[in-house]
């Protein structure tokens, strides 16, 4: 039995290690801070997850503070990826677009100034 | 077992030293606050592991509150940087 | 923010006791009889004084179709967070770095504001796209590969599987 569990254990924890080396080298190569964010935030929210699953799976009494652990990150990821990225636009830096129209692809452009800072004053 | 252990350090300090260049390299703010946020992330997870190869246990509850700073300082730069602050 | 009924405001303390307590119990990782009072104290004091700002939920959270819905929900969520990573991995490793970027944008249906945190979350974490901003209820999208610009197709590619799910649980 408790081989099984250190076997799955190990899995995950390679698993785990391997998505944050690839969202780091995301970040490393995307060209702007958008994609740098998707890169970033879906591969190393995955990796940590994988990874303090695995060292949850190898010491089961550590289960429980792995899972808040785990919740705490899946919750956590993405709203400051949010942010960063209202940030980002909401300052002038808008996305690289590689298509001609780029005001067609570019919706979030089209709103008023005043309409963001009143998100950002509630 | 252990040399499992090894390589998954391995790669995570790779993956430091990429997001510790994107810091350092980073052209706009924003950049450096996503290599921040990437390194916070890693961070915490080379805690729990370090944590498991040192059978300490209270190291995983300073891996919680390193991932609750690191989230706060996160969300705090952001807020800045739109001029909310 | 709206004066709630009594019996409203008990559902919500109620709930919020209950997942503090849990917390406290995966905290501790103990089953000792003064730790459990200890910790039925002090989260009933946090849980009295947050009832005006924890509204996501109530008791009718524990009914059980929304329970299956949620594990429903989650099996979804899981499958898409496996393959969006799968995805990334892809665009990361092949050397021309096969991106189109852009911004979307669509309507959604849902009133709550803890359901569009929860839809805001998934779509950030699902292939290729990242929530930037939710005014009302319009959400905007960058989209790393834009295949439509159109309101509606783009929410049918991105949103409507885990909109359909969510809708029955808030």
């Amino acid at each position: 039995m408790s081989t099984i569990l250190q076997i799955i254990g190990g899995f995950l924890i390679l698993v785990g290690s391997i998505f944050l080396f690839l969202g780091a080298l995301g970040i490393y190569r995307m060209p702007d801070v958008y994609n740098r964010l998707q890169a970033g935030t879906k591969a190393t929210t995955l990796g940590a997850m994988s990874l303090i699953l695995g060292v949850g799976f190898l010491s089961p009494s550590w289960m429980m503070k792995a899972l808040i652990l785990i919740i705490f990150i899946a919750f956590s990821n993405p709203l400051s990826s949010h942010a960063l990225a209202r940030a980002m636009h909401i300052r002038g830096r808008f996305p690289k677009i590689y298509s001609n129209n780029a005001e067609e692809y570019d919706a979030y452009r089209k709103v008023e100034m005043s309409e963001k800072k009143e998100e950002v004053k509630s | 077992m252990i040399y499992v252990f090894y390589i998954a350090l391995f790669f995570m300090a790779l993956g430091m030293i990429f997001s510790l260049i994107r810091f350092v390299k980073g052209p706009t703010a924003g950049d450096r606050t996503v290599a921040l946020d990437t390194l916070t992330t890693i961070g915490v997870a080379a805690m729990v592991l370090l944590a498991y190869m040192f059978h300490r246990f209270i190291y995983v509850d300073v891996a919680l509150v390193y991932a609750v700073l690191g989230f706060i300082g996160v969300i705090v730069i952001a807020r800045y940087l739109e001029g909310a602050l | 923010m709206q004066e709630l009924s009594f019996a409203n405001k008990l559902s919500r303390f109620i709930t919020s006791w209950f997942f503090l307590m849990l917390v406290w119990i995966a905290f501790t990782s103990t089953y000792a009889t003064q730790e459990l009072l200890t910790g039925a104290f002090v989260s009933g004091i946090i849980a009295m004084f947050s009832v005006p700002f924890f509204t996501c939920c109530d008791l009718s959270l524990f009914h059980p179709v929304k329970i299956a819905y949620m594990i429903w929900f989650l099996i979804v969520f899981i499958k898409a967070l496996i393959l969006s990573n799968f995805d990334v991995a892809k665009r990361v490793i092949s050397p021309a770095l096969p991106i189109n970027p852009g911004i979307v944008e669509f309507k959604t249906q849902l009133k709550t504001n803890f359901g569009k945190m929860v839809l805001a979350n998934s779509i950030t974490l699902t292939p290729g796209t990242l929530t930037i901003d939710v005014i009302d209820d319009v959400f905007y999208i960058h989209w790393i590969d834009v295949q439509t610009t159109h309101p509606e197709e783009a929410f049918t590619h991105i949103a409507e599987s885990f909109e359909k799910i969510l809708l029955k649980i808030f």
